[in-house]
């Protein structure tokens, strides 16, 4: 080369801390490896899964000949704009009878956060954010590249692998008045610990009281208990006190439709007029970053809600998918309890959606990724969608080796 | 302060609560529509029969009618009902890189066999100039980005949201309708050393003008002297010459002449996955060692934002441009919608000149690719509106795709109306 880049002195970024596992089990050529990494659903045969009525609303659209692949305004799909608020705040929820609520269509979750982060940094008088303690990897990057100071509340108790109730009511006690709040909607992830209603209620009462503005990032719906409504609870509560919040939905993992980045960030406001001027600020946000969303996953989606029988088909199988893990967490409970493998192991079945937080330390997850290939975040977080009865065996040898042989 | 005094969820908020709280959003302003999706609304929402769009830079056919290419048709019938892929895999990502910058360097090129380029899919051309300015920013705080004078309106929105000042160079010339050129080159030669500049390889957009190879190459030459770093915006390859590699060629002078080089490309416009989002963004480097390096860099920008690009365009563009065949067909379908738009800007200019009109209308040739920059003002593009229903950017960009047979004589006599009198 002529002329050094102007890049030459650029290191290399640290890989990705969750796809960075997928990677190292892509890498190992043992056939009892085992990928607990990242949250994306598998079969009882350790397949992806394509959902039926998915393919059906696919093929579909790939059959009408009427359809073109035309630009979607910066808001997105109408249609599924519409759809995803009813799915999040129920049908009959007076914010959307009022208007109050403005919709749009984001990449995935992931999208929808960071979409909010940035006009919350523009447009919000209070430039904090609270996360729990822990909490999804990618959390803290996309708020602090957006802008937002990012702050942590206590959440996660390890003594008894549950919610720490108390930490949390101070943490958020003491934050100043109108701080932004995260909330994971339900199945939180990485701990699986969920608040009980009552407790939620508390938590909305204290946040009310404080000023606090919530931010819900719901990425497991339907996937919690089997049921849209129920893992709707949280947020549909925060709603109905007539205060406002943000929600940002996925739908990679209810619908499976993880590639196709299909998610919405929706903001609740006090009136139609606030939410009418949101929406135009936050196009200001979408246009300078890829102008509009894709137009392929919201079509399915909408397709999909739209139709009363595909709905149905949708639920039907997203419960499905729901009791798959449960019945994974069950098992895996069973067979660490037949084992006879120290501990209270009670944590697995009663924590909530695709994660458990097993309580390994580092050391632990680094042996049983050695001696038995088996792949996980080093936080001992495991994804129950990754686990299949055939592999439960394989799964509590292992975590009975590192609790008895690794400190 | 609220007080609610039972366990119950309702609605017992005290007034000063919600008066207090319906301050906090009292001082968002609404937005300023944006200048070119604002032209579709407002087009929608128009009844009348004889309304034309030419705003936004979406092809249409002779009907008027967007097109889904026949390579695409068959692409999709392909994957539908294949798996999906979680996120997109280290091999499907790296497919469409591959074919991508192909188009840019050449298939043969040795910088694609040396792996000396970074490359990510990206969400279209947007997707990939902001991957780019964010990029640019966090490794080169200090450094601003020059644009032609005009730019597409929202690369000023991109680089202004990555916070990166800008600084506009002599490029179109209001009076011959063409290139400045003498002035683009004093710009130029007057930047500071090592400035980032911001170039339109072919089609530029809004103007339609483009530098010819000689003037490339003076260009390139003193990019080379003053090392600019020149990243290319190539939204458009195709439909400038209805030759892809043709169109390709001005980078690849840069390129010859040991210039450095980034590029983002579109995959909207030339096959017509507008809303599919697909682009890619690369970055030429010293060894395929440096281009892991900046390849893991703006995918954790990438990650931070949107996580990966959507799956489906990808696929799509991946499977028409490594099957030969399909890349054939496709290749062929580029140069038909060249074709129709050279073919509407003759008639045009034709019918203008027919009409007797008293302004020289010889840039609507002249200028290539999907836009014309006609010269109108703005208050002649308002009247283009009100009196004729004929829709366009205010800075009478016109898009030529817009154009048909059915309404070329239509628009002739309407930009005729409002001209006449100088």
């Amino acid at each position: 080369m002529d002329s050094s880049s102007v890049f030459a002195n650029i290191v290399r970024a640290p890989e990705d801390a969750i796809l960075g596992v997928t990677v190292a089990y892509n890498k190992d050529s043992s056939p009892d490896k085992l990928n607990l990494g990242v949250g994306a659903y598998r079969t009882e045969e350790g397949k992806p899964l394509v959902l039926k009525v998915v393919r059906r609303a696919e093929q579909m659209l790939v059959n009408d000949n009427s359809r073109v692949k035309e630009y979607l305004p910066i808001v997105g799909l109408a249609d599924f704009n519409k759809l995803s608020a009813k799915l999040i705040f129920g049908a009959d929820s007076p914010a959307i009878q009022e208007n109050r609520v403005t919709t749009v269509q984001c990449l995935s979750g992931t999208g929808s956060l960071r979409v909010g982060a940035e006009f919350l940094a523009r447009h919000y008088h209070q430039l904090t954010i609270y996360i729990p303690n822990p909490t999804w990897g990618n959390h803290t990057k996309i708020f602090g590249l957006a802008g937002l100071s990012v702050k942590a509340y206590r959440y996660y108790d390890p003594a008894t692998r549950g919610l720490d109730f108390q930490g949390l009511l101070e943490d958020l006690g003491a934050a100043p008045s109108g701080s932004i709040v995260l909330l994971h909607a339900c199945a939180h992830n990485p701990t699986g610990v969920d608040p009980t209603i009552e407790q939620w209620e508390q938590i909305r009462q204290l946040m009310r009281s404080k000023g606090l503005l919530p931010f819900f990032d719901s990425a497991y719906q339907g996937f919690a208990s089997g049921n849209l409504d129920a893992d709707a609870g949280s947020v549909r509560m925060f709603v109905a006190d007539g205060g406002e919040c943000l929600a940002a939905q996925s739908y990679a993992k209810n619908m499976g439709l993880y590639g196709e980045r299909v998610g919405a960030l929706s903001i609740v406001c006090k009136t139609a007029d606030v939410a009418s001027r949101v929406e135009s600020q936050l196009k200001l946000v979408i246009r300078p970053m890829y102008s509009n969303p894709p137009i392929h996953g919201a079509s399915i989606v909408a397709t999909i809600l739209k139709d009363r029988d595909m709905y149905n088909e949708w639920t039907v199988e997203l419960k499905a998918m729901a009791d798959r893990i449960i019945s994974m967490r069950q098992q895996l409970f069973d067979s660490l309890s037949a084992r006879g493998t120290p501990g209270d192991w009670s944590h697995i079945i009663k924590q909530i959606g695709m994660f458990t937080f097993t309580g390994l330390n580092t050391k632990q997850v680094a042996f049983m990724t050695k001696e038995y290939h088996i792949y996980m975040t080093s936080d001992g977080r495991i994804s129950m969608a990754g686990l299949s009865s055939r592999t439960v065996p394989h799964l509590t040898e292992a975590i009975h080796a590192a609790v008895t042989r690794v400190g | 302060m609220w007080k609610c005094f039972s366990t119950r969820t309702s609605r017992c908020f005290s007034t000063s609560a919600s008066n207090k709280a319906l301050k906090w959003w009292d001082h968002v302003a609404p937005a300023p529509k944006d200048p070119i999706t604002s032209v579709t609304e407002a087009f929608l929402a128009d009844t009348s029969p004889t309304k034309i769009n030419l705003g936004v830079g979406a092809y249409r056919d002779d009907e008027g009618k967007p097109v889904v290419l026949q390579c695409v048709k068959e692409a999709e019938a392909k994957i539908a009902g294949c798996d999906f892929l979680e996120s997109v895999s280290s091999a499907v990502s790296s497919k469409l890189v591959e074919e991508s910058v192909k188009l840019v360097y050449g298939k043969n090129s040795d910088i694609i066999k040396e792996g000396r380029f970074a490359g990510v899919q990206a969400l279209s051309g947007t997707g990939a100039c902001r991957l780019f300015a964010e990029f640019q920013r966090r490794f080169y705080p200090e450094s601003q980005i020059y644009m032609t004078d005009p730019t597409w309106s929202n690369h000023h929105n991109i680089w202004r949201d990555a916070l990166v000042p800008e600084r506009t160079f002599h490029y179109y010339h209001p009076d011959s309708k063409g290139l400045d050129f003498s002035a683009l080159l004093d710009d130029v030669k007057n930047a500071p050393d090592g400035s980032f500049f911001l170039l339109h390889p072919c089609a530029h957009n809004p103007t339609g003008v483009d530098p010819t190879e000689e003037q490339w190459r003076e260009i390139s030459y003193l990019f080379k002297v003053k090392n600019h770093f020149p990243f290319f915006d190539m939204a458009y390859q195709g439909f400038a010459s209805g030759d892809l590699d043709r169109d390709a060629r001005s980078i690849q002078i840069f390129v010859e002449d040991g210039n450095v080089i980034g590029c983002a490309q579109s995959f909207a416009k030339n096959m017509g996955l507008y809303g599919h989002r697909v682009g890619c963004l690369n970055v030429l480097c010293n060894d395929a060692k440096q281009a892991v390096a900046i390849k893991s860099q703006l995918q954790q920008i990438a990650r931070a934002m949107y996580s990966s690009p959507p799956i489906h365009g990808i696929l799509l563009v991946s499977g028409i441009l490594s099957d030969p065949n399909m890349k054939a067909l496709w290749v062929k379908e580029v140069k038909a919608m060249a074709n129709r738009i050279q073919s509407l800007r003759t008639t045009l200019r034709k019918s203008l000149e027919q009409l007797s009109s008293p302004l020289n209308w010889e840039h609507i040739t002249n200028q290539v690719g999907m836009f014309c920059f006609s010269g109108l003002t703005p208050e002649q593009v308002d009247r283009l509106l009100r009196e004729f229903h004929i829709y366009m950017t205010r800075d009478g960009r016109m898009s030529m795709a817009g154009v048909t047979t059915g309404n070329v004589s239509y628009l002739a006599n309407a930009i005729h109306e409002v001209t006449k009198f100088g």
